[in-house]
């Protein structure tokens, strides 16, 4: 056995992604190219990381990602299955581990599916294709005389059948191919299907687990209160009160807070509400919403650093029409359902972490760097994750669990309160957007002028000033689309040291909604239809007019609207994706609003799934409109006001607005469609609101009552 | 610390804990039972939802004083039938995105049902406006009541 594991070790396999950013995401050496366990079976076929093919024939699929709710765990895994060619209601799915093999692991930017679509076929066409090899050289024909179905490859000269987990040794032997033939996508079994996801029954009876629900034999509860002020510190504290309490633990200093470990969770968030700890307010107790903001404010007078330029801009032309206008959005938190919390054991110099993560590898370096081990002693188990919209993307608490287990000993499950979710983010920055257009004499537009202003979140990740060439707030600040003469984007950059971080979409959720608004007002000054005034500012066979048109079609764009309803419409291009949302509303007389509808067209190349396109963009609808109606969080005294869901309120199931989803069908590229419909969301809507009313928001969260 | 006797899924369990304890970090710390989770502690989200002597009740804020000697069912006890409509059309209409709310979702919605097979519209709201779902499933949730409710 160990002469085979050699054998294999040899073979090495390199998948790159093709046309996209040259990223490798595939294994350098196989995981285990032939493993025999314990007696004789069962013998497992693992030509790379990401497949196990057993001699009893099941099939596992570990996928690389982070399953957060948006799908992956069965949307990866339909890459895989469709070139393997096996049964796939047989197929088992895993979640990953911190591993460089399975490549970049970060689950962010509405990549998982386009880094994913080349190379996970590969890794399937490259299985399929050995065990095609083993069979053929049995039967002593050639591999093109086999086809491969359902797990089993089929000699086509005499029709006999070997199934995967006979030929699991054979396959095994034999050298990994530098190159395998994808399927032509006209013979697409699984994907473009609408597949049920593999997650779903499990989650739903309670049986799958969170990383939330993970436990360990002799593991203890733990929360944490958090320094309450950024770059804050603590002077001293005192536990006595919390150590009275009968299975309270512990109570610890640890590097964000204090920590209480007890014999439940309910003990430690007790014992927490016992702590009497004296903060180190530290230099920024005095930053507050409005300090930041009359910072930002304060650039609207500077010109800004030039960012981005199409077109060659004219002199003032007599009889322009010059519009402006000033928008802006608020910091916010993320609130993912399962507050954060991870489950940590560190023993002998090594610590196992069960994270709900959306980036184990970085999950592995940071604690490896704060408890001063290598990076191999440090391994982190993907888990189920109760959403993440970016939060999951930072990994403070796997630190804080890992430093805890190896201050008690024993394994250590970290599990915050809402409260601690809420205030101890990583934000959404705020932005200021200056918006200047020209229409000219007749009624074109001529010029269109962005100046963004926000905290960066690059600069507070790398804490160095960022030159302009790298900041990081250009995107869906113009719309490259659009065919304006002249389109200009300057930037300033305002630093706060308000903890930053990608929030679903990042910079996208802010600057759609100053631009798409702001596109309504240049409509409204040149006395054209919105539809139409986007309509004619895009090139003919654009694939955003195509979503546009679509999404009016659908809407009934033209039709009547009764008193106190409105239609307001936004389009956007990103993640090699286009979308256009129409959103309807009706306000009562008491200026009750209510959102009644979307209509979303959408298009993101080849389809995996369906089924998720949809899903994904009632989920983008119902994230975006919980920002849109009701969210801010308020900086005081260098921290966060908000705490549980009374302060920091999400959408609810009745104010959630029928969706209705457009699909284009094409083969194209595949895109990403996680993010794209959160930056439409909010100027549709807005502008739905202008439609009824005559009211133009130019401040999220929306609030008619400071609107004229 | 005391010990409270309570019927957890049709099994009799006896826990000892502190009498202020909620009954949802019982379920999950003391009893291993996983499937109802801890959103806010607050009563404000419903993910822990689970019936106390049949009615859905937010288990994060009532202590386990006040259940001892009732019965409970969880997430887990629903499944012990995986035909409950509710499991099936959750299924098929693929309402699930994170599915971290969904015990609290099904919960809640089962609790409705057995007293009303046919809820309104509006009772649905008023209901269902009590568990929070961050990944916004809220349409396919409304859509797969109506299914239930029609087809009853
Ligand atoms: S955890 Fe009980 S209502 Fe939120
Ligand atoms: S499915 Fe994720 S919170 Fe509801």
């Amino acid at each position: 056995m160990a002469e085979r594991i050699k054998h294999t070790r040899r073979e090495f396999i390199r998948i790159f992604s093709v046309g996209g950013s040259g990223l490798i995401l595939a294994s350098y050496v196989p995981l285990r190219g032939f493993i025999q366990k314990k007696g004789d079976t069962p013998k497992v076929f693992a030509p790379n990381v990401f497949i196990r093919i057993e001699s009893s024939g099941l099939v596992t699929v570990i996928v690389p990602r982070s399953e957060l709710g948006q799908g992956v765990f069965t949307s990866l895994t339909m890459l895989v299955a469709e070139e393997l060619e096996v049964d796939w209601e047989k197929i088992k799915v895993e979640n990953a581990f911190s591993d460089k093999r399975f490549g970049d692991q970060n689950t962010g930017g509405s990549t998982s599916i386009r880094r994913s679509w080349e190379p996970l076929r590969v890794v399937g066409a490259t299985a399929k294709t050995m065990l095609i090899t083993a069979a053929a050289a049995r039967w002593k024909i050639t591999p093109s005389d086999c086809s491969a179905e359902m797990g089993v490859v089929v000699n086509k000269i005499s029709g006999t059948k070997l199934p995967y987990g006979e030929l699991v040794e054979d396959a095994s032997k034999l050298p990994v191919p530098t190159s395998v033939k994808l399927k032509d996508p006209k013979d697409y079994k699984i994907i473009g299907k609408k597949i049920h996801r593999l997650d779903t029954p499990g989650k739903l009876y309670g049986e799958a687990l969170f990383g939330i629900d993970h436990t360990l034999p002799g593991m203890r509860f733990a929360t944490i209160s958090h320094i309450p002020t950024f770059g804050g510190g603590i002077k001293s504290f005192d536990a006595t009160r919390t150590k009275a309490l009968n299975g309270v633990l512990d109570a610890t200093a640890i590097s964000t807070g204090v920590a209480v470990i007890a014999e439940s969770t309910w003990l430690a968030f007790m014992g927490k509400g016992l702590l009497s700890v004296n903060w180190e307010p530290g230099p920024n107790a005095n930053v507050s919403s409005e300090s930041i903001r009359n910072s930002m404010s304060a650039k609207l007078r500077e010109p800004g650093e030039m960012l981005t330029r199409i077109g060659t801009s004219a002199m003032p032309q007599k009889n322009e029409t010059v519009i402006e206008a000033v928008y802006e959005t608020p910091f916010l938190a993320h609130a993912a359902m399962e507050p954060m919390n991870c489950l940590a054991h560190f023993k002998d110099g090594k610590v196992e972490l069960w994270a709900p993560t959306q980036n184990p590898q970085a999950a592995q370096t940071a604690v490896a760097r704060a408890l001063r081990l290598k990076e191999e002693d440090v391994t982190v188990y993907v888990t189920f994750s109760g959403g993440g919209f970016g939060r999951r993307g930072d990994v403070d608490y796997a630190v804080e669990a890992a430093e805890l287990s190896k201050h008690a000993g024993k394994p250590i499950k970290l599990t915050w309160t809402r409260e601690e979710d809420t205030r101890h983010d990583f934000y959404r920055p705020p932005s200021i957007h200056q918006l200047k257009g020209t229409l000219n004499e007749h009624g074109k537009p001529a010029s269109l002028r962005h100046h963004v202003i926000t905290p960066s979140i690059e600069e507070f990740k790398s804490q160095t000033k960022l030159d302009p060439a790298h900041y990081d707030f250009k995107g869906g600040a113009i719309e490259r689309e659009y065919q304006i003469p002249f389109m200009e984007l300057t930037g300033s950059i305002v630093t706060t040291p308000v903890p930053l971080g990608y929030w679903r979409s990042v910079y996208r959720s802010q600057n759609p909604f100053a631009l798409e608004s702001f596109v309504d007002e240049m409509a409204l000054a040149a006395r054209k239809d919105a539809f139409e005034f986007r309509r004619d500012m895009l090139p003919e066979k654009s694939r955003l007019l195509n979503v546009l048109t679509i999404a009016a079609q659908k809407s009934d764009w033209y039709a009547a609207l009764s008193k106190g309803h409105g239609r307001g419409i936004a389009c956007a291009s990103a993640y090699d994706s286009y979308c256009a949302f129409v959103a309807e509303i009706t306000l009562d007389r008491k200026d009750n609003l209510k959102v009644d509808r979307y209509v979303c067209a959408i298009d993101c190349g080849l389809v995996v799934n369906p089924d998720t396109v949809e899903a994904q963009m009632q989920s983008c609808i119902a994230f975006a409109l919980s920002a849109a109606l009701k969210q801010r969080i308020t900086v005081r005294n260098g921290g966060v006001s908000e705490g549980n869901f009374d302060s920091y309120p999400i959408l609810t199931y009745e104010e959630m607005p029928k969706v209705e989803v457009h699909i284009v069908q094409n083969t194209l590229p595949v895109g990403g469609i996680g993010e794209l419909g959160i930056g439409v969301t909010a100027p549709a809507l807005c502008n739905a609101i202008y439609s009824a009313t005559g009211k133009r928001v130019r401040t999220l969260p929306v609030d008619l009552t400071q609107v004229n | 610390m005391a010990r409270y006797a309570i019927e957890v899924n049709g099994t009799q369990r006896t826990v000892e804990v502190d009498g202020d304890t909620p009954l949802l970090w019982v379920l999950r710390d003391t009893l291993g039972l996983t499937g109802t989770k801890f959103g806010c502690g607050e009563g404000l989200c419903g993910a822990c939802t689970v019936h106390i002597d049949r009615k859905a009740e937010k288990s994060c804020s009532v202590p386990i004083e006040k259940a001892a000697g009732k019965s409970i069912t969880t997430i887990e006890g629903l499944a012990a039938n995986k035909n409950n409509p509710i499991f099936k059309i959750w299924i098929e209409r693929e309402v699930s995105q994170c599915g971290y709310c969904q015990p609290g979702q099904i919960m809640t919605l089962a609790a409705m049902l057995n007293q009303n097979a046919k809820p309104s519209p509006q009772q649905i709201a008023e209901t269902m406006n009590g568990v929070l779902c961050r990944c916004g499933t809220y349409q396919r949730i409304r859509e797969a009541i109506e299914t239930i409710v029609r087809e009853g």
